[in-house]
């Protein structure tokens, strides 16, 4: 085979990768679509759809900066929680007006963020133990704020900014992911700091021997990640209009599934935000069509923890491909 | 004769090729029973492959026998054969489990080799407590390995070889790879003893080392390679210091003189360092002019390898200063890589896949990981003017394939090196330290990182360079510093600075005080 024709097969199998999980979510449309042309296909079907995974989509964004700088976050699914009940309590129960439990909210994740990256940067524990242990005190923390009940009657006015007002009849929430899916993209891609978090997490001496300062890369890492888990909160609790103190656990696994199925397309290898963004639409569209064709209700753990597993897989073989065949 | 008179193991015209380079040519190697034998000879000499030949590690070229215990073996051996032929190895690294205890680590093949399951721990709790009385050693089973002196290290990794020994039929030969280099006077003595009562039953051991002065204290006969040939071997009584010496350089060893009283530098220096002590260093004073190039060598553990690391803060020194370029005592006990890049030092270490360049990004990031910031603008890091930028000093470099957008990892030794070397050049250093910077990098490439260096140091860069191929050295360098036992022995200066002088300064034996260090 002649180097150009080489060439031009490799780039070939490199489109083939980057739009591969993009062309299976075309396939499970139309398969789903076939099966059920008036319930499934339609549109406000999909727009459900893309407000309902606003949360998932952007705990995904949140987990994936650690993860690229080498830590995992498993407290991020509690954090989302703890962020929607603090709006519940505060606004709902309180009174506090709803930008100011906002904020709060926003806070109290970036704080946790701070509390998780003190023990895995400073004191050096591994981020699964911190981060597991994290999430049990935070969903306690929320038991006890809410007394293991859901809070509803949260401000009209978080509804309406969430999925209440919709542009081309797809909820707001929507356009957040959106926007934030393009602000992680540029920050991986286009400032040094992106290229410094992926030097941390595949080179963390070599990025410390070239005067990155790997801790605070790290520690900053983590309290976005705790930080934009608050936001994920925050969405949840406008698409729900109430605080649930137990289901956004459940968000954690999809979103991980999500974070590494997304880095087998668009950049395979690397971890990144549309890719993650793309990948939860995926699952929530495989779930919803499942469910609509009467699949019980245990099947949806199924689906995310196969995802999760295959994704991880396929993930690896990428990486471990595209080392070889450049050698 | 009696059985015991024959030779325990026996090597016989042993070649190894690389590549059409001779590594070992028709070695000859012959260990009696209750012998310690010394093995000795520069780096590349052959030792280290004579023994992965051992280890089966390495499959020798056809034409080499190999005799145990008087009967012939089959060559080339498999990995893990040695254990069933009566062959134990003591690597430098010792190779014991830190988190595990003492008795775990002695019965480690006992308990792995054992049944499936159940194991019968006051059996192995007698057995190891059997060991460590006979030999002396005084380990309390019970601590785990991390809570050990290295010498008790040393001490249970060597007990532990003898137990596997046991286990494989009671005679056989213990290989000793360097095992005293970071140990302490006293401990050698220890170690020295156990080694002694390990052989007195009949079982022998190959003692690997760089320090004459311990081969003929423990050794009753020792072989020296010397390019992959046997230069000689004799017995160790009678034998002098010098005669050893002249086998391993290969010629008789004018006594270097201890001279050269160092002058001061010629132009005002631009390093000082001042009283650096840690890892193996103890109050080294060094200083370094612009544009010249500095050597740091010595043995293995003379703790010419640690300046370097210290001065960028790649390790923390446990205490030192340093005057650079205007900035005085900057306590290196602080020293970061970080404060050390922002003063226009720079550093190529040894361990390239690990710390070189992170293998799974590309080229072009590795190249600019430092400089990142100069393609940051209005908000942009701007891809495409990085990429150019890469492919430029690529070029300038001769990184082939010049394709900035490869992963780091594809490329070669060599080119990987040049990436490294281009990284830190393009930012126009005040200070480049490298270690060991031609490891596994091709002849041709090592010109072209010679040139690279010399032409910066012409326009008034300093540099470092930490190695033990002296060659190299010779090469490249207005000033070698020889280290030994941590301090630093001598200046060697051009003229007479070549590959030979800095080798025997190396083996030299610690001359008189009359010693400035400059």
């Amino acid at each position: 085979m002649t180097d150009a024709t080489q060439a031009s097969r490799r780039q070939a199998l490199a489109f083939l990768e980057r739009f591969a999980l993009i062309g299976v979510w075309a396939v499970l449309i139309a398969g789903f679509s076939l099966a059920m042309p008036h319930t499934f296909l339609s549109w406000p079907n999909f727009t459900a759809m893309f407000g309902s995974s606003a949360p998932a989509a952007v705990l995904a964004i949140a987990l994936i900066i650690p993860i690229t700088a080498g830590d995992f976050d498993l407290s991020a699914g509690a954090n989302l929680t703890l962020s929607a009940c603090v709006i519940g309590v505060l606004n709902a129960q309180h009174g506090v007006p709803i930008g100011l439990a906002i904020a709060a909210a926003l806070c109290a994740g970036a704080l946790v963020g701070t509390l998780n990256a003190l023990f895995i940067v400073r004191f050096a524990i591994p981020s699964l133990v911190v981060t597991l242990g994290t999430s049990s005190l935070l969903m306690g923390i929320v038991q006890w704020l809410t007394n293991s009940a859901t809070i509803s009657g949260i401000s009209t006015g978080l509804v309406n900014a969430v999925v209440g007002t919709r542009v081309f009849g797809v909820p707001l929430a929507f356009y957040d992911v959106i926007a934030l899916g393009l602000l992680g993209f540029y920050v991986f891609e286009f400032t040094p700091l992106g290229r410094r978090l992926l030097f941390v997490g595949l080179g963390r001496e070599v990025a410390r021997l070239n005067g990155v300062d790997v801790g605070r890369v790290r520690a900053g890492a983590l309290i976005s990640a705790g930080l934009l888990s608050a936001v994920a909160g925050v969405i949840y609790a406008g698409v729900l209009g109430s605080s649930d103190p137990s289901s956004g656990q459940n968000l954690l696994l999809p979103a991980f599934a999500a974070a590494y199925l997304g880095a087998t397309t668009i950049f395979p290898g690397r971890f990144n935000p549309i890719g993650s963004v793309a990948a939860v639409y995926f699952l929530a569209t495989g779930i919803t069509g499942l469910t609509m064709l009467g699949v019980p209700l245990w099947a949806t753990d199924v689906f995310n923890g196969a995802a999760l597993i295959l994704a991880v897989l396929i993930s690896q073989l990428a990486r471990g491909r595209s080392v070889a065949e450049l050698v | 004769m009696q059985p015991d008179a024959e030779p325990l193991l026996a090597i016989r015209n042993l070649s190894k090729t690389f590549g059409g380079v001779h590594a070992l040519d028709g070695v000859d190697l012959t260990v009696a029973p209750g012998e310690i034998h010394g093995l000795l000879g520069t780096n590349g000499s052959g030792k280290s492959t004579l023994i992965k030949v051992l280890a089966g590690v390495h499959a020798p070229d056809p034409g080499a026998r190999l005799m145990l215990k008087g009967r012939e073996v089959q060559l080339p051996l498999h990995a893990g054969d040695f254990r069933k032929l009566g062959l134990s190895f003591v690597h430098q690294n010792l190779g014991l489990i830190p988190a595990l205890s003492v008795l775990e680590n002695l019965r480690l093949s006992a308990i792995l080799g054992g049944a499936a399951i159940g194991i019968d721990w006051s059996a192995q709790r007698r057995a190891a407590a059997e060991t460590i009385a006979r030999f002396d050693l005084g380990l309390d089973l019970d601590r785990t390995v991390e809570g050990l002196s290295p010498v008790d290290r040393a001490l249970l990794a060597i007990a532990r070889a003898f137990e596997d020994l046991k286990a494989g039929g009671g005679r056989g030969v213990l290989l000793l790879d360097e095992p005293t280099p970071f140990l302490p006077a006293a401990g050698v003595r220890k170690l020295f003893a156990l080694m002694r009562s390990i052989v007195a039953d009949g079982s022998s051991a190959i003692f690997i080392s760089h320090d004459v002065d311990e081969i003929l204290e423990i050794t009753d006969q020792v072989t020296v390679l010397r390019d992959g040939r046997v230069a000689g071997s004799r017995a160790t009584p009678g034998s002098s210091r010098d005669d050893i010496v002249q086998l391993i350089l290969g010629r008789r060893v004018e006594i270097v003189a201890p001279t050269q009283r160092p002058d001061a530098p010629a132009q005002a220096s631009r390093l000082r360092l001042k009283a650096v002590g840690g890892g193996a260093l103890d109050r080294v004073d060094l200083e370094v002019a612009p544009g010249e190039i500095v050597g740091l060598t010595g043995l293995i553990g003379s703790g010419y390898a640690d300046l370097a690391d210290f001065v960028f803060g790649a390790r923390r020194a446990r205490a030192g200063h340093m005057d650079f370029d205007g900035a005085a005592d900057i306590d290196l006990a602080r020293q970061t890589p970080r404060a050390a890049i922002a003063r226009g030092i720079a550093f190529v270490p040894a361990d390239r896949p690990r710390a070189g360049g992170a293998g799974r990004l590309s080229v072009a990031d590795n190249m600019m990981l430092p400089s990142l910031d100069v393609f940051f603008q209005g908000g942009l890091l701007h891809r495409s003017r990085l990429f150019e930028r890469a492919r430029e000093l690529g070029a300038r470099f001769d990184v082939r394939p010049n394709r900035p957008e490869l992963d780091f990892g594809a490329l070669s030794g060599g080119n990987a090196q040049k990436v490294v070397i281009a990284r830190w050049l393009s930012r126009s250093p005040r200070l480049l330290l490298l270690d060991e910077p031609t490891q596994g990098v091709d002849v041709g490439t090592r010109q072209q990182i010679f040139t690279a260096l010399r032409d910066e140091a012409a326009k008034g860069m300093s540099v470092i360079v930490a190695s033990t191929d002296y060659e190299q050295l010779a090469a490249i360098c207005d000033r070698v510093v020889i280290f030994r036992r941590g301090s630093i022995q001598e200046n060697l200066r051009a003229p007479g600075l070549t590959k030979d002088a800095i080798a025997s300064a190396c083996y030299a034996e610690t001359p008189g005080t009359d010693q400035g260090t400059t």
